[in-house]
């Protein structure tokens, strides 16, 4: 599968949303907590906190884009505004205070860009959730389960781990943005979707994410099992760190991205990046 | 006076529409090396006058962009400035296209090797590392180097116990690094976190434009946020805004002034008060060991 290909799946409306992961993981235990306590509840972003293990009650947070047309509209198609980042960071204090693991699901194709968001500082929001995330005293696994578009989506992923599903995309920009600024030509998007490697093959390359996880196709499938599993035990391998040195592990996680690896092949420009 | 179509004054573009490596929207328009004309006001200023007001024109008040060494000149004391990691330049990571190129004529066109220049300074005689943001550098996109460099300032400064205060600018995220660019907004942020936690002070001063992954990052985490007047401050470009909502923005929108008005910024300070201002922050905050001596 191109990159492109792989952009068209991540965004199409038949995937799992993050509402799905967190029914499939934590079935009825699943307690959802609203409301960023300023301002209001901002329903592109998901809060709760379920029982991931009969002894391991986890909070997790999903950005959520609806599972169909009317709830994508009231969910904002998961483009969260400045309440939705606070709000998830309410609910990761509470992690740290109760010492729950947080997990954060990211499907977005970024923060909300509109008046009200700048208005209430989308910026400040999201500054704030990184520089808190980075010594939240609690283990942090954020998983990529769609489009991770740009700074909205690193909101809910500075984490001692990032994980990323076989099929979602994690960027700085969207591809579409990227041709259109660079190449003033919008033909040009697959080739922009391979160069700037969005794809999680790539990002693994590159040291951006630990693991790529096979895909579950739907919500009966026996893999959420097995992805429940892998999570519970990562939990445990970093709940068995001390405080410091889990903060350490998260701090030198990103401190070394991009000095850690060697130059990629470049791009061919070929049949294979022209858009289909 | 002079035709307007030659001398239509460019609105800032935004994160997603800067093509990167252009000139400063803002820089000072040359009809020839004896004047200068205002890009607002459209007044003709002998350049002599412009340099000694520090690039404000005196007329309306509009402050063109600095440089990074004329805004270094502008806050540390007397050749006080000693600069971190000068020659740290970036490579192409991703193998992304024209990008050798492009850094080659940014570094060219700036006289700077990135987007960013960093070091340690006397302010007023408290010993203070500084950092500048160069948007005559691929609008001070946020490279690896740049997230580097900030975050090697932040960490030198943790350990030698000393305030930072950084003049942030940016158009934005470095397309040509992707992921790389944006994991720099992280790197940095757990570094001034380091430093915030250490009980040491952090000044930002925004300028002119501010915007993108830099707003959503360290511009938007100090202890105590200054800015310059008018500049442009978001996080999202106004373009984008406009393209994304189908309205056009109220006027002064994500202007320094609006951006203070809805309590994101402490104070907007002119550029003849601003070495002042930091001076005296710097003096509130000072240990006997960061005075001079
Ligand atoms: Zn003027």
């Amino acid at each position: 599968m191109s990159a492109f290909d792989k952009l068209t799946t991540a965004r199409s409306n038949n995937r799992l949303t993050s509402i799905d992961y967190i029914n499939a993981l934590f079935s009825d235990s699943f307690f959802e907590l609203h409301g960023d306590r300023r301002f209001g509840d901002d329903k592109a972003v998901v809060g709760g906190i379920g029982m991931l293990r009969d002894d391991m009650p986890v909070t997790v947070i999903g950005l959520e884009k609806g599972r169909d047309t009317k709830e994508r509209m009231e969910r904002n198609f998961g483009s969260a505004h400045p309440e939705g980042y606070r709000k998830a960071l309410r609910l990761m204090k509470q992690a740290e205070k109760f010492h729950r693991p947080v997990l954060c699901f990211v499907d977005t194709s970024g923060a909300f860009c509109g008046i009200g968001a700048e208005e209430r500082g989308q910026g400040q929001a999201i500054a704030e959730n990184l520089m808190e995330m980075m010594t939240l005293k609690t283990p942090i696994l954020s998983i990529l389960i769609g489009e991770g578009g740009s700074g909205g989506a690193l909101g809910l992923a500075v984490a001692n781990e990032v994980w990323m599903l076989e099929n979602a995309v994690y960027s700085v920009i969207s591809p579409e943005g990227c041709a259109s600024i660079l190449w003033k030509d919008s033909s040009k998007t697959a080739y922009a979707a391979e160069c700037l490697r969005i794809t999680a093959q790539d990002l693994f390359k590159l040291k951006v994410v630990e693991r790529v996880i096979r895909e579950p196709k739907s919500v009966e499938s026996k893999m959420f099992d097995s992805l429940r599993g892998l999570i519970a035990s990562t939990f445990d391998r970093y709940n068995d760190m001390s405080i410091d040195k889990l903060l350490d592990q998260r701090y030198n996680r990103f401190r070394v991205m991009g000095n850690n690896v060697t130059p990629l092949e470049p791009v061919v420009e070929d049949s294979n990046t022209a858009q289909t | 006076m002079f035709n307007n179509d030659l001398f239509t004054f460019l609105k800032p573009k935004n994160e997603l529409e800067q093509s990167q490596g252009e000139a400063p929207v803002s820089s000072p328009e040359i009809p020839d090396t004896m004047w200068v004309k205002c890009p607002k006001c459209r007044a003709l200023i002998l350049t002599a006058d412009l340099e000694s007001n520090h690039k404000v024109c005196a007329k309306c008040g509009h402050h063109m962009r600095l440089s990074p060494r004329e805004r270094i000149s502008l806050l540390s004391d007397d050749q006080s400035f000693e600069e971190f990691d000068k020659d740290m330049v970036s490579s192409n990571i991703l193998s992304f296209p024209d990008y050798d190129l492009k850094l080659q004529s940014a570094r060219h066109k700036s006289g700077e090797n990135e987007s960013v220049v960093t070091g340690r300074c006397l302010i007023g005689g408290i010993n203070t590392v500084l950092g500048v943001m160069d948007p005559g550098f691929m609008m001070a996109s946020m490279g690896t180097v740049t997230g580097e460099k900030i975050t090697r300032a932040f960490e030198y400064a943790t350990e030698h116990s000393l305030p930072v205060v950084m003049c942030t600018a940016s158009g934005g995220a470095r397309m040509q690094e992707g992921i790389l660019s944006l994991m720099q907004m992280a790197k940095t942020s757990g570094a001034v976190k380091r430093h915030s936690d250490a009980g040491l002070l952090y000044i930002t001063v925004l300028t002119d434009p501010t915007t993108g992954g830099v707003t959503a990052s360290f511009a938007m985490e100090g202890d105590i946020i200054l800015s310059e007047p008018n500049a442009l401050i978001g996080f999202a470009g106004p373009r984008v805004i406009e393209q994304t909502i189908r309205q056009k923005l109220p006027k002064d929108f994500q202007t320094a002034e609006f951006v203070e008005q809805k309590g994101f910024i402490d104070a907007v300070v002119p550029r003849k008060e601003l070495k002042a201002a930091v001076a005296k922050l710097l003096k509130m905050h000072s240990t006997a060991a960061q005075r001079e001596g």
